[in-house]
């Protein structure tokens, strides 16, 4: 391997000066370590909402059920939204922002490792306050998006929905800090020669994540202020008995609601394009459109909030807006679902574990895609808005998109964090299950709405095909968590066996694979001159070498 | 940093000043307004406000000509002034309570307090920061004129009082001229 190194940026890294493992994890400021600490939180929360959302699925098994009763379904279907969304989407995605970002750029640290600590502490600390309601009397029980007045004292007195303001408050903030960290990191900390056209598209996605999570959080945290206000110093915000308003806790929640969409998605996006070259073993298809779709989205995501209101009767002028605008959006996703197949299109394609992840991505992606351009149609969000399409709907997004890129991520990194390779027999198996059992659930979903069935409601008569389409969809659930059993087996093996003795098991292109695996202490010692967007290509190809 | 900070606060605000006008809009503020706000009072403690931006200015000035000693007048000076400001919305908040005005009363109520009240949590924060930066300076750190401490803390000092030039527009002047 012939290249020019250069001696690594000489960066003052905060030591810290204890064997004690526990006092090592609560203090740490390192950004490997804090990764890990977010993918770890995420996991605990996953197995919760997990096992939340199979609490829902027996409940719903069969018509009349009385396994849980209807109070308690409602905090357990608020508690399962908000948990994956805010405890388990967020900090999976940022933990592997923080871990991979320093790394993909040549970087020994972030550029404020105390703040990268502060924040992941106050999600943690954030999702602990919100499962502290059980203890308290009763979780909150007013959906994920928590509706005025549903949110007020009269209709929910429990003071579960104190502490959903109040976690996702301090979960909110820690957002906005770990944001603000990641850009400037991006922004100040590049190895030399990497400018901002050869950024990995990962770091890319992670960039405009940024800037969507700084403008998106403060609407939800001034909406969580006023909801507090109103809950314990009796302002008048929501309250719609003393001329609060409904519709303002709608806008103000959907205006950060939408970009969080997208903030789930473009990190997951990333993932998906480093994935696609890899395995493909083909640099990306068109890398300046995929960055500038993304910056697209992340523009047009702060204009059309509005499609999640069309049933609140805004008006034909503002419906047929964000109707369009939510239309619009669709072109800059769907330009990036082009760019990935011409990635695989004439590459060495492998059809590991992870790379099965990203193309079933592309299928299951592209069905919530379409179901999402439908409810743009206003008449169409009429018919099906709170009904069980609904609920397909996002989930394709969430789960097909966002999970999917989560597995996809855990299966390509694995070796890099530890060091030692994730079980590729056990992996299908886990794939397989898991694909399996999301389509069963959640395909059918679709037509369960299609028939007219609510969300939300605890229980259902016995209506033709009713109990059939949800008991399978129960099925599905359950081969699902058994999905999730393998990987935690496949994971735990794997921990218990040996250190691999190659860093780039899968020939990889960007540096993170330059380091150690998993890295050291302080990641770089030395490091390539970037000349082109796959550095560490270039390192392996001396003679045939990139040249953007 | 302070950029992106201010940049997602800015938005922060934006979003209760929305809430305030949409309350306006339907409520009847502006009767009010009318009877319980003064904004002669408010607009002295305005230009106080604004005026400790000055202050803070000059200390920035002095500062970058490493004149420690200007430094910490003009820093004593802003600090004075902010906690000037913080002490006259205090009085305008107790006279409003004795008036009955409170945030559980009416939807102008909420609205205002909440608005003035995160300004001045903002405030007090920023005077909280300027303390710490006068006592380090008294002991001799941040005087070399590389230091950007005095130069971040600026922005954020800058910051709050032109969120303060938006609220006191959207509260005591747009009943005068809509």
């Amino acid at each position: 391997m012939k290249a020019i190194l250069l001696d690594n940026i000489e960066h003052d890294l905060p030591v810290v000066h204890t064997d004690k493992k526990i006092l090592y994890w609560l203090s740490t400021v390192d950004h490997k370590a804090i990764g890990k600490l977010y993918m770890l939180a995420a996991l605990l929360f996953f197995i919760i909402g997990g096992i939340e959302a199979l609490l829902m699925r027996t409940q719903l098994a069969v018509a009349n059920n009385h396994f849980l009763p209807p109070d308690a379904y409602n905090q357990i279907f608020t508690m399962h939204g908000v948990t994956m969304i805010f405890f388990v989407m967020m900090p999976a995605l940022l933990g592997l922002t923080v871990y991979l970002v320093p790394l993909m750029i040549g970087a020994n640290e972030m550029a404020f490792p105390r703040l990268n600590a502060f924040s992941f502490w106050m999600t943690f600390f954030g999702g602990l306050l919100l499962y502290f309601s059980f203890a308290a009397g009763g979780a909150p029980n007013a959906g994920w998006f928590n509706y005025a007045p549903l949110n007020q004292n009269n209709y929910s007195n429990s003071p579960g929905i104190n502490y959903y303001a109040m976690g996702l408050l301090l979960g909110g903030i820690g957002s906005v800090t770990t944001a603000i960290n990641i850009i400037v990191t991006i922004l100040k900390l590049r190895v030399k020669g990497m400018t901002l056209k050869r950024l990995p598209l990962f770091v890319w996605m992670a960039l405009v994540n940024g800037f969507l999570i700084i403008a998106a959080m403060p609407s939800l945290n001034a909406a969580l202020s006023m909801l507090l206000l109103d809950r314990l110093m009796e302002a008048h915000f929501f309250n719609t008995d003393a001329g609060g308003s409904a519709l303002l806790w709608q806008h103000l929640f959907w205006m950060f609601g939408h970009p969080e969409v997208y903030i789930l998605i473009l990190p997951a996006f990333g993932i998906y394009s480093e994935v696609f070259q890899v395995f493909s073993q083909k640099k990306i298809f068109g890398y300046v459109f995929v960055a500038a779709s993304t910056v697209a989205i992340g523009l047009l995501s702060f204009g059309v909030w509005v499609h999640h209101m069309f049933a609140a009767g805004l008006g034909n002028t503002v419906d047929s807006f964000f109707a369009a605008s939510s239309m619009l959006i669709g072109v800059p996703t769907g330009v990036k679902i082009f760019n990935w197949i011409g990635t695989m299109y004439g590459g060495k394609i492998r059809l590991t574990t992870s790379m099965m992840f990203a193309v079933a991505f592309l299928i299951e992606f592209t069905i919530g895609g379409l179901s999402g351009i439908g409810f743009s149609i206003v008449p169409i969000d009429w018919q099906l808005t709170d009904s069980y399409f609904v609920v397909a709907h996002l989930h394709y997004v969430f789960v097909g998109g966002s999970l999917f890129s989560v597995f996809a991520a855990l299966f390509y990194w694995f070796p890099k964090i530890t060091g030692r390779q994730l079980n590729e027999r056990s992996g299908k198996w886990f794939f397989w299950l898991f694909v399996i059992g999301f389509n069963l659930t959640f395909f059918l979903q679709h037509f369960l709405g299609l028939m007219g069935m609510p969300r939300r409601v605890y229980t259902y008569q016995d209506i033709p095909y009713y109990t059939l389409l949800n008991l399978l969809s129960s099925a599905g659930a359950y081969l699902m968590a058994a999905a999730a059993i393998v990987l935690m087996y496949n994971i735990y093996k794997t921990m218990k066996g040996e250190v691999m003795e190659n860093k780039d098991p899968w020939n990889a292109f960007t540096l993170e694979w330059y380091a150690d695996s998993p890295p050291g202490e302080k990641n770089f010692v030395d490091i390539p001159v970037v000349s082109s967007r796959r550095p560490f290509y270039d390192l392996k190809n001396p003679h045939n070498r990139d040249y953007d | 940093m302070m950029k992106l900070t201010i940049g997602s606060e800015a938005i922060f605000f934006l979003c209760l000043i929305v809430a305030y006008l949409y309350f306006w809009k339907s409520g009847n503020f502006q009767k009010e307004v009318a009877e319980h706000l003064s904004i002669k009072t408010t607009g002295v403690f305005t230009a106080i406000l604004l005026f400790s931006s000055f202050s803070f200015w000059r200390a920035e000035k002095n500062h970058a000509r490493e004149n420690s000693k200007a430094t910490k007048l003009w820093l004593i000076i802003t600090i004075l002034l902010g906690a000037i400001f913080l002490s006259g919305q205090g009085h305008e908040y107790y006279k409003l309570i004795q008036e009955n005005v409170l945030i559980s009363k009416t939807e102008f109520g909420s609205s205002f307090y909440t608005l003035t009240g995160f300004h001045g949590l903002h405030v007090l924060i920023g005077l909280i920061i300027l303390l710490v930066v006068l006592t380090l300076t008294m002991q001799g750190y941040l005087l070399n004129k590389n230091s950007s401490v005095l130069k971040t803390v600026g922005l954020y000092w800058h910051f709050v009082d032109v969120v303060w030039i938006f609220v006191f527009t959207t509260i005591y002047i747009l009943p005068y001229i809509l």
